[in-house]
């Protein structure tokens, strides 16, 4: 069954009129995403699965993530703030939570909730799946929306073991809807906003890869939240609003955003994998099934998960232990006898009814063509090509490798001359003038990078 | 298409290489998943095999349309009796290797399960020939 091909929502934008044409963005991309033409960076939207390395990597900051404009929160009388734990564990312990609460109020939400809570109905439901999926095992975590795009376009043969229950936020969502519905809000008088970490999570709030539609109403980027905050605490210029007291949360959903947060939960053999590049490895070998068994993998794209999200604007490590304390906190109150506040509990039975995603679907980038007799013709130019390609892998030809060149001419989408190698040899052999060389370069560099700054012959 | 791969014996950490290779290669060419894993789990195996027992062999790999054709050639020490070497849970490998995960005795096994072809010739004390066919579709 093929699939016709549908563009995808993408919260990642390259900005045409800051983009310096550098090959950063280009050389990181985990699914070479990305290609230069004109002396700009050009994002394919069927390849990219939002990961957001190009945007660590960006160094003039060409590259946004694009959000929702905050005063939209305005247009709801109720406003909630989704808020993810990482979101406090970034600020210094000098900063209460109390303070950061004040903050947000002032800033105008009616409501703030910590997604984790909702991590105590989809605990329980994900050792019972596992259960009644032992032919899909190893089960992989659906939490990072990267991932479950990347297992989609480079690993189709992987989907199957997606789990299929909802992420904590669509849960939190749905429970936030739920609660204010049963007030007599309308739907439309409900503002549920997402303070998101990464790009992936808009990305797959935008367009679910499993959903139809998400309950979430609008994100705002964490970074442009966390200076909104810090800076508001810093001035102390806000009148003090009367603040929620933040609800007690258990040290297994304090973690669940963090590295091992899931696997720890699982029964049987689990395994916990951060960082794209790295799960990137781990997929390859679990498909050439050169991998010991595992019941469940948990997998981030970012290097320490949440806490390493690229809207994060403090240290990971940082964050990670300033979690890990609150945590140790939390067990010990609980020592005490203290119970968790998990309000979310009395909903149990609706949101269980509704925790299911559709089958993932595989969307491969690596065939070269749907008919195994075209894909193979195509194999063999692409070999042919790369035996006078010259395996620097240089980028000056405005694709990443010198086999996704290869891969590009044979698809149409680019020209053999563009590498500067076979340039050089078209004109020692008399079929390139220097002009036309440089003409190539022009069109995948722009002019600009070809204009004589110094203003004075150069003498070489 | 025609390619081959080398094998050093003894070079566990890259054992897998050819596997992975001949896998990216059947992706490009939209073969269905589950006949993918089938080959790339019988080449695993015979990639092991020579890493584990052989002095250094080579891969060949003919696709086809219908078919891929993988032939596995090694010098080592060869297999004297290929009927026991067939059965689930012989095997020959050392302390060491059996140390490292491998030599459970599931290579030849494992192969004939994801083959629709398994030819082995083996001369003892020179090398053995594995002869894989996967029918595609």
């Amino acid at each position: 069954m093929i699939e016709p091909v549908k563009e995808f929502h993408h919260a990642l934008k390259i900005r045409e009129d800051v983009c310096i044409g550098c090959t950063h963005c280009m050389k990181v991309c985990p699914t070479e995403a990305i290609r230069i033409k004109n002396g700009k960076a050009v994002l394919s939207n069927n390849r990219c699965v939002d990961c957001g390395e190009c945007f660590r990597a960006c160094p003039v900051l060409a590259i946004i993530i694009e959000q929702d404009d905050f005063d939209k929160i305005f247009s709801y009388p109720i406003r909630v703030a989704l808020v993810p734990s990482v979101f406090i564990g970034q600020f210094p312990k000098t900063i209460s939570t109390e303070q950061i609460y004040s903050e947000l109020m002032g800033l105008g939400f009616t409501h703030i909730y910590e997604i984790e809570h909702s991590v105590d109905i989809l605990a329980d439901q994900i050792n019972p799946y596992m259960d009644d999926h032992d032919d899909s095992k190893p089960v992989i975590s659906s939490f990072c929306p990267a991932i479950v795009r990347l297992i989609q376009v480079k690993f189709p043969a992987l989907v199957e073991n997606i789990l299929l229950l909802k992420a904590p936020l669509d849960i939190a969502a749905i429970y936030n809807k739920k609660k204010f519905s049963d007030l007599g809000y309308k739907e439309d008088e409900i503002g549920l906003f997402y303070i998101t970490p990464c790009a992936a999570k808009i990305a797959a709030i935008k367009s679910p890869v499993g959903d139809e539609k998400s309950d979430v109403t609008g994100v705002i980027n964490m970074n442009t939240l966390y200076n909104k905050v810090y800076s508001g605490i810093k001035q102390n210029d806000k009148e003090t609003c009367p603040v929620p007291t933040r609800k007690f949360l258990s040290p297994q959903n304090i973690l669940w955003t963090l590295t091992r947060g899931e696997s720890e939960n699982a029964k049987g053999r689990s395994i916990a994998v951060d960082g794209i590049h790295n799960v990137i490895e781990f997929l390859d070998k679990l498909e050439n099934e050169d991998l010991p068994h595992f019941d469940f993998l948990e997998m981030r794209a970012c290097d320490e998960s949440c806490a390493g999200g690229v809207l994060i604007s403090g240290n990971r490590f940082l964050t990670v232990r300033r979690l890990h304390l609150r945590a140790e906190a939390a067990a010990r109150k609980i020592i005490r006898g203290i119970e968790p506040e998990e309000d979310i509990l009395t909903e149990k039975s609706f949101l269980l009814a509704n925790i299911r995603v559709a089958k993932v679907k595989p969307r491969s980038i690596v065939k070269l063509d749907d008919d195994m007799l075209e894909a193979m013709k195509k194999m063999k130019k692409v070999h042919e090509l790369l035996r006078h390609l010259p395996l620097v892998d240089c980028g000056t030809c405005g694709s990443p490798k010198c086999a996704s060149l290869a891969e590009d001419v044979v698809q149409g989408n680019a020209n053999i001359a563009q590498c500067i190698f076979v340039q050089k040899l078209l004109e020692k052999r008399k079929i390139f003038t220097k002009e036309e060389s440089h003409q190539v370069l022009e069109n995948i560099w722009g002019k600009e990078k070809f204009e004589n700054k110094w203003n004075v012959e150069l003498d070489f | 298409m025609h390619f081959q791969y080398s094998i050093e014996g003894g070079d566990f950490s890259r054992a897998g290489n050819a596997s992975s290779q001949l896998k990216k290669l059947l992706k490009q060419l939209n073969v269905d998943s589950q006949l993918i894993k089938r080959i790339v789990v019988a080449l695993y195996e015979g990639e092991v095999n020579i890493v584990a027992h052989a002095h250094r062999g080579t891969i060949d790999v003919d696709i086809e349309p219908d078919k891929v054709f993988i032939r596995l050639s090694d010098e080592g020490p060869g297999i004297p009796d290929i009927k026991q070497a067939m059965k689930e849970g012989y095997s020959t490998a050392s302390q060491k290797v059996r140390e490292m995960g491998f030599g459970a005795g599931m290579g030849l096994p494992n192969m004939l399960k994801n083959a629709d072809k398994l030819n082995i010739e083996s001369e003892p004390g020179k090398g053995t020939i594995v002869e894989l066919t996967t029918l595609l579709r």
